[in-house]
């Protein structure tokens, strides 16, 4: 046991428990808070892989980000948790069913006790002299740069939509509207009354 | 030493316990939306393990992507919750059977 595996298996343990936290846990606010040590963890684990970048993103953007979102929309909807529970006994047999066999299949797949056989990690960035944010640099600027810009686009729609989605128009709100403001004219301010007056031959 | 079958087998484990996360929440939207972003975080265990065992970098990259498309899907996905909740005060699925699928 070298001190990156047992690492790992340290890692993978906190990162097993914490999922598993997530995905029993009895208020939403934990929940998120138990994925934020997940995809932590995660970070953890990647950085072992020598995947240094990605760790880096995963917890900027979701740590930073994504689940922040997450404890924003979970603690401004008021919602009760009771009725949310009602069927997790219920559904619990079945869904540890499938998961069990699930698991015993992809695991078949891998292979039970191959586990420990196959190469060591290939640090493939070192070999060539980068770290490996230039060595993924280098290829996603160069044979990815279309996917990237699709991916900026996708961003930009989903900001887009998420406004698109929330913005609500209050009728009884008194708000400003700048086109009409920008629009207006003269005409528009002032408007002279003819007034005939009634009593004009008095002196 | 650290190989690939300990790394995919975690993100078979990490995919089997979301699987039944989404089986026991079904109630809970939020819960189903937290269990979707842990599916995906085992597919991107799998991309990142293989992208470090063979020495190519296409499977970071394509890491890359599935954070920005799946950073989108939660933004979108939590913007229709909220709009939801405005709309009928309750995220439980059982309510929100208007479509009759």
């Amino acid at each position: 046991m070298t001190l990156p595996l047992i690492l790992f298996y340290a890692f993978g343990a906190i990162l097993i428990g914490s999922a598993l936290a997530v995905v029993t846990a009895r208020n939403s606010v934990h929940a998120a808070l138990w994925l934020v040590l997940t995809f932590f963890t995660s970070a953890c684990i990647w950085l072992l892989l020598h995947a240094e970048f990605l760790a880096i993103v995963l917890v900027l953007v979701y740590v930073g980000a994504v689940m922040v979102l997450f404890l924003f929309v979970v603690m401004m909807l008021d919602v009760k948790v009771a009725p949310l529970r009602e069927g997790f006994v219920r559904h619990l047999p079945v869904g540890l069913l499938v998961a069990g066999v699930m698991l015993a299949e992809m695991l078949g797949l891998i292979g039970f006790g191959k586990l420990n056989e196959g190469g060591a990690l290939v640090d493939a960035a070192a070999a060539q002299g980068l770290s490996n944010t230039e060595w993924l640099g280098r290829t996603l600027f160069s044979d990815y740069i279309l996917p990237f810009e699709i991916a900026a686009v996708i961003l930009t729609v989903a900001i887009i939509a998420a406004v698109a989605l929330t913005l609500r128009h209050r009728p009884n709100v008194r708000s400003q509207d700048p086109s009409a403001q920008a629009a207006v004219r003269s005409q528009d301010r002032i408007r002279i009354v003819e007034i005939a007056s009634a009593n004009k031959e008095t002196p | 030493m650290i190989t690939l079958g300990h790394t995919i087998a975690l993100g078979a484990i990490l995919f089997c316990i979301s699987v039944a996360g989404i089986f026991i929440n079904r109630k809970n939207v939020i819960t189903l939306l937290m269990a979707i972003e842990l599916m995906l975080l085992s597919v991107n265990f799998n991309f990142v393990a293989f992208s470090s065992f063979l020495g190519d970098p296409a499977g970071q990259i394509f890491v890359f992507f599935i954070l920005t498309v799946a950073a989108a899907e939660a933004a979108i996905g939590l913007a229709i919750l909220v709009v939801l909740f405005r709309n009928r005060a309750t995220i439980n699925i059982e309510q929100l059977g208007d479509l009759k699928g």
